[in-house]
Formats: C-alpha cells, sequence, structure tokens
C-alpha cells in the first residue's frame, strides 16, 4: 500500500514537472498582460531542439539549455507581434502553434535523415537522476525521490518565479504592468520592455518544459510527444489564479492525474483509462465555474498597450 | 483572461488618405499570404532546396489531374466548414478553439447513428446530420453558457472540452457493441448512411469494371479521389452563414455583441443569449463538419493518438479568410491544396512538407498584426509625399 502511494507520488513529481515549467512561463506572460497560447508550439520546439541538441552534443544539459533558448526566440516573436505590433494575443499564439512544430519537424528531417523523431540519447546522456543508487532500489525512499534532476529543477524554479515575482522590483513591475500599464507608464516603467522580458522569460521556461519531456521523461523527441501539454499549462495557469504557487499545485493535480492512469492501467481493466484522463479537463471546468473568481486574472490581459496611441 | 474582449482582427480603419487597395481586407489577406510564400521560400532555399521548384511540385500536385484537384477539394471540406464555424463565433467576439472536440463529436455521433440504425438513406442522411447539428450545438452551446453565466472564457473552457471529447471518443470506441473485431475502430457505417459520390459503385465488379475501360477519362480520374457531396453541404453552409449574419435580425445582434458588447447590452440586446446561441451554432457547424467526414470519407471512426487538428485548421482557414463566411470557402481551398499538394514535396525532392505549417503560420502571424496595413500605408504616404515634393523634376 505504502509502497503503491510512494510510486504515484513519485510518478505525480514526474508527469508534472513539465507542465510546471511551462506553466511558470505562462504565469509570468500573463502577469505582464501577454495571453500566450502559443506555450504549446514553444514546448514542441524545446522538446525537439533538446534531443536534438541533446543527440549531437551528447550533454542533455547543453541541450536543455538550448530548448530554453530556441524556444525563448519563438517567445520574442510573439513580442515583437504582441507588444510593438499591438497584435491580438490568442491570433498571434495560434500562429506560433503553426510555426513551431512546423520548423521542427522541418528542421528534424533535415538533420535525421527524413524523420521527423530524433534518435535516442543514450540511459547515460539523458538528464541525470541524482538520487540514483542512494536508496535500495523500489524502497519507499527511492519511488519517491529518484526523479530526473529537471524534477527538482521545476520545484526550484517555482520557488524563484514566486520570488521575483513577489520580492523583487522586477516582480513588481512585471505585475503593475500586467495590471494598469498606464499607471505603470507614467511611473516610469518602461511598459514595453518588462513585456519583452516576460514573454521571452515564459518561452524559455516553455522551452525547458518541452525538453524535460524528451531528454528526462523519455530519451528522444517524435510526433505526439507535447500533444496538447501546453495547453493544460495554460489551463494550470488560470486553474492557480495566476500565481506561480497555485499554478505548480495545479500541475501536481494534473500530474497526480497522469500518474494515476499509468498506475491503474498496470493493474485493472475495469476502469476505462480514458475517463481517468478526462477528469483533469472536467476538473478544470468545475473549477473554473466555482472557484476562480472573475477578478483574479490581470486587469490588463490581453489589452495592448501603445503609448501614446489609442487602440 | 476570464474577462477580456477579443478585438476583431482585420486592418484597423487607417486614415482616409490610404489609397483604397490597401484598406480591403482582401488586400489584406492577400498581402500576408503572399508574405508567407515568400518566407517558405526562405526557409526551404536556406535548408538548401530550390523553391521555385518546390512551388512547382505543389501546384503541379493540385492540378496536374482532375483526380488531384478532386482529392484537394475533399480534403478542403472539413477544414472549410470548422473555419465557418470559428468564423460564425469569432464575429460575436467569441474565440471558438472548440472546433476540434465539436468536430469529435459529430464524427461521433455520425458513426454511432450510422451503423447502429437502420433507415433508408432518405431519413438516414438527415437523422445524423440533424442529429450531430444538435449534438454539436450543446457541446459548444454549453462553452457559450459557461461563458454567458460565469465569465469562464470560452478559450479555456473549449480546450477542455476539446479533451473531454477526445476521450470520450476513445472510450466510445472501446466498448464492445461500437469497436470493430480487430481493429482500433468503429463499425463501418451502413451504405444508407453515406454521402460519397458512386462510393459503393466504384469499387463493386461492374464499376471497376467500367473505371478499368473508361481509364485516363475525367470521370473516371476523379472518382480515383474520395469525392463526397461535402463540398456542396460546405457551400450550402457558407451561404446560410452568409445569410444569418449578414441578413436577419439575430446576426445583426451576434455582430452587434461581437463589435461592442456594451453598446449592444444598452440598446437591449440580450448579450448572454447571444454569447450562448453563437456558440451553440459554432458548435452545431463545426460538428457537422466530422459527420461529413465519417459520412463522406472515412464511414468510421478510429482511435485518436493525437488531435488531428481538423478545428484547428479551421481556425487558421477562419483567419486567413478575413472571418467572413466566403472567405472560408477560398482560404479553406487554398489551405488544403497547400496540404494536398505539399504531401508530394517530400517524395519528389525529399523536401519536408512541414513547410507548409511554416508557410500557414507566418501567414496567420501576419494576419494577427493588424497594424503591419498601417505601417505600409505609412511608408506609403511617406513616399508619396517624397515624390510629390520633389515631383517637378519629373
Amino acid at each position: 500500500m505504502i509502497v503503491s502511494i510512494a510510486f504515484l507520488l513519485g510518478q505525480t513529481l514526474m508527469y508534472a514537472s513539465p507542465l510546471i515549467f511551462t506553466s511558470l512561463g505562462g504565469t509570468v506572460s500573463e502577469n505582464s498582460g501577454v495571453v500566450n497560447i502559443g506555450l504549446e508550439g514553444m514546448m514542441v520546439v524545446g522538446a525537439f531542439t533538446a534531443a536534438a541538441v541533446g543527440y549531437f552534443s551528447g550533454n542533455a544539459w547543453v541541450g536543455l539549455f538550448a530548448a530554453g533558448v530556441a524556444a525563448g526566440c519563438f517567445g520574442l516573436l510573439h513580442a515583437v507581434a504582441c507588444v510593438t505590433f499591438n497584435a491580438d494575443h490568442v491570433v498571434s499564439g495560434i500562429a506560433i502553434n503553426f510555426l513551431g512544430p512546423g520548423i521542427s519537424y522541418f528542421v528534424s528531417r533535415l538533420l535525421f535523415d527524413g524523420a521527423t523523431q530524433t534518435r535516442s540519447l543514450g540511459l547515460d546522456n539523458k538528464i541525470p537522476r541524482p538520487l540514483n543508487g542512494v536508496f535500495a532500489s523500489n524502497s519507499v525512499p527511492d519511488l519517491l525521490l529518484n526523479r530526473y534532476a529537471t524534477a527538482y529543477l521545476a520545484v526550484v524554479a517555482v520557488a524563484a518565479v514566486w520570488f521575483v515575482l513577489y520580492r523583487t522590483r522586477l516582480g513588481l513591475r512585471i505585475r503593475a504592468v500586467g495590471e494598469h500599464p498606464e499607471a505603470a507608464d507614467t511611473l516610469g516603467v518602461d511598459v514595453k520592455l518588462v513585456r519583452y522580458v516576460s514573454v521571452v522569460a515564459s518561452g524559455f521556461f516553455a522551452g525547458l518544459g518541452g525538453g524535460t519531456l524528451s531528454i528526462a521523461i523519455i530519451s528522444q523527441f517524435r510526433p505526439g510527444l507535447i500533444s496538447g501539454q501546453g495547453f493544460i499549462a495554460l489551463a494550470a495557469v488560470i486553474f492557480g489564479k495566476w500565481r506561480p504557487q497555485g499554478a505548480f499545485a495545479a500541475c501536481l493535480l494534473f500530474g497526480f492525474a497522469q500518474a494515476l492512469v499509468v498506475f491503474l492501467g498496470l493493474r485493472t481493466d475495469a476502469l476505462p483509462t480514458q475517463i481517468m484522463s478526462m477528469l483533469p479537463y472536467a476538473l478544470t471546468l468545475v473549477v473554473l465555474v466555482g472557484f476562480v473568481g472573475r477578478s483574479a486574472a490581470p486587469r490588463a490581459i490581453g489589452r495592448p498597450f501603445g503609448a501614446g496611441e489609442t487602440t | 483572461m476570464n474577462d477580456r474582449e477579443l478585438p476583431v482582427t482585420g486592418p484597423a480603419a487607417t486614415a482616409s488618405t490610404t489609397p483604397w487597395l490597401l484598406r480591403t481586407p482582401a488586400f489584406f489577406a492577400a498581402v500576408s499570404v503572399a508574405v508567407g510564400v515568400i518566407v517558405g521560400g526562405v526557409v526551404l532555399l536556406v535548408a538548401g532546396f530550390n523553391p521555385i521548384l518546390a512551388y512547382g511540385e505543389i501546384l503541379a500536385g493540385v492540378f496536374s489531374s482532375p483526380r488531384n484537384v478532386a482529392a484537394a477539394i475533399v480534403r478542403s471540406t472539413p477544414i472549410i466548414i470548422t473555419g465557418l464555424s470559428v468564423t460564425f463565433a469569432f464575429r460575436t467576439g467569441l474565440f471558438n478553439i472548440g472546433a476540434e472536440g465539436q468536430f469529435i463529436v459529430g464524427s461521433l455521433v455520425a458513426a454511432l447513428l450510422g451503423f447502429a440504425v437502420n433507415l433508408p438513406a432518405i431519413l438516414h442522411v438527415p437523422l445524423i446530420l440533424a442529429s450531430a447539428f444538435v449534438a454539436g450545438a450543446a457541446w459548444g452551446g454549453f462553452a457559450g453558457l459557461l461563458k454567458a453565466r460565469f465569465g469562464v472564457h470560452e478559450v479555456i473552457s473549449t480546450i477542455m472540452l476539446n479533451w473531454i471529447a477526445f476521450y470520450l471518443s476513445n472510450f466510445m470506441i472501446g466498448l464492445s457493441w461500437v469497436q470493430r473485431p480487430q481493429s482500433e475502430a468503429s463499425h463501418k457505417i451502413a451504405d444508407t448512411a453515406r454521402i460519397d459520390i458512386l462510393g459503393a459503385w466504384k469499387l463493386s465488379e461492374q464499376g471497376l469494371a467500367w473505371r478499368a475501360a473508361n481509364s485516363g477519362s475525367f470521370f473516371a480520374e476523379v472518382l480515383r479521389a474520395d469525392v463526397n457531396w461535402g463540398i456542396v453541404i460546405a457551400l450550402l453552409l457558407a451561404t446560410a452563414v452568409w445569410y444569418i449574419l449578414n441578413r436577419t435580425t439575430l446576426g445583426y445582434e451576434l455582430r452587434a455583441v461581437g463589435h461592442n458588447r456594451d453598446a449592444a447590452e444598452y440598446s437591449g440586446i440580450n448579450v448572454r443569449r447571444c454569447t450562448t446561441l453563437s456558440m451553440a451554432i459554432a458548435g452545431a457547424i463545426a460538428a457537422l463538419s466530422g459527420a461529413i467526414q465519417v459520412m463522406g470519407r472515412t464511414q468510421d471512426i478510429t482511435k485518436l493518438a493525437i488531435m488531428e487538428g481538423n478545428g484547428f485548421d479551421g481556425i487558421a482557414v477562419s483567419l486567413i479568410g478575413n472571418n467572413t463566411a466566403f472567405g472560408n470557402v477560398f482560404s479553406g481551398l487554398l489551405f488544403g491544396s497547400l496540404v494536398h499538394g505539399g504531401s508530394r514535396l517530400q517524395v519528389r525532392l525529399g523536401a519536408p512538407s512541414e513547410i507548409i505549417a511554416i508557410v500557414i503560420g507566418t501567414i496567420i502571424f501576419f494576419i494577427a498584426i493588424p497594424n503591419l496595413m498601417r505601417v505600409i500605408a505609412a511608408l506609403y504616404r511617406r513616399r508619396a509625399t517624397r515624390s510629390t515634393a520633389g515631383g517637378s523634376s519629373k
């Protein structure tokens, strides 16, 4: 029984980690007032870049960092459209969701002999598990804590984003431009710059999330790897009321649901896994209806800001 | 994200000095498409392929034979209709990301009623279409209701409903009375539920003999594609959407809500009702697309590993078509043709067919920037003033 619980919780953390990174990205971007529905496409870019760079460099950490940078470039693209050109945030995000996967598969076919999946990283070249071998195999602490380094990194990132958002000047500015850009502007905050930084950061985080999937949880990039995780991360942002700690909790819940599907799938056919898989989404709807107040969102979200322009 | 308004995209009203042509939506769309094609060409060039050759292949892939033209139209049909769905909601200021899920619901209903019900074709086909319509209206209307009653943003709720539809469909296919033995698909629908053109005949002994005898003839060529009546229904739907939006009181109210929610409310329009109704109709249209795909083409539904993208592509189609009913027909045909023709790139040139996604993404990216036109117009003005300033020399 205890072993089962440990297994479940350990798997929860593993499945949640890509979502955590990505939802942190969403949290930062949305707090600055820019809707980022392109998280999905950015995750695909990250997943591919991590796998490709990891494969060619032989170093997973280089791959993971490259994933963040590559997806950050797509964040920059989103920022150019939304911040500089006052584009519709959702439409630009949809464009990213076509461009990201399109470019990833395109480059993949060029680099990997026409295949849309990358070659696997060797087990030793994946993101390492720092606590591997510390505990007896399949013991409770082993099941619980023997996780890929990115899972721990994700938890650290939550704390870091929380600290930046609520304990630093930059964070105050991010929230200010998301809440009332005109007021922030009068106080001398460079609204556009702050939004640029936030959106590029959100791309970086989404890239880490994608990379976590491709080179920690599995060992390659393939089509369908992301399939909707970016959207789930977006839901987690809203579920968590636009706060990093809230998004973290929502991601753990989604991760738990995924772990439960795997857990039950291994043991019984009685409960259809499809119904289980449906739960997080249904739950999100319920929560949106019942608990998330209308006032939770940053006030200026989705609204373009142009100094001196009337838009 | 709960409470915000989506600005209607399209070229923003520019100064009256802007030339008339630059202000038309069609021109704006055409410029975006051109930019997309150019960017796609540059990407191909950088990757070491000849873009002229590549676009030539795509064109040949569409226009080289009646069969290819027919196949491109068949490929376009579902996304024209999901595009209409997105357009309908968009004109009420709602973003229907949920076309994907509504499509799945429609195909599920079509598959179930297609094999489980025994009726003559004259009743069977309308029954399925009506049922898919109702189911889609409920699915989409639910998102509308959540928005109207609880302020849940439709982008989020429809994303959730997409996944619920996805797993619901996979779950239903797994049921013993639905699943076709030794397959990951449902039973095939009855012949009376099919809307493909001569689909049964062309594979019969008689049909095969006729096609062999007349091979190469126009009609035999067209029959090699999965031709069906879907495109006719798509055109009828486009007309209906145009009519409802532009020629009825309901359409006027819906557009008023889309244009300015507060003003509409103030003038006595029931905004909540409009929101729910608009999403319901949008859902119904997308579900019809799913039903038509099953009845006209696939004849069953398969367990999905990933989303097929018919709804998401519909968003692109709607945006490129400037969110107008007949714009969707053109952009849907463009999108479908690109995808159909693009599938040849891999085989003929070894060039990744994903270039199509890059082209489409670029087009949408530029469509997202209505200010682009303003920038171009400003450049044009500047040049115009410069040429009049130095006009005496010319």
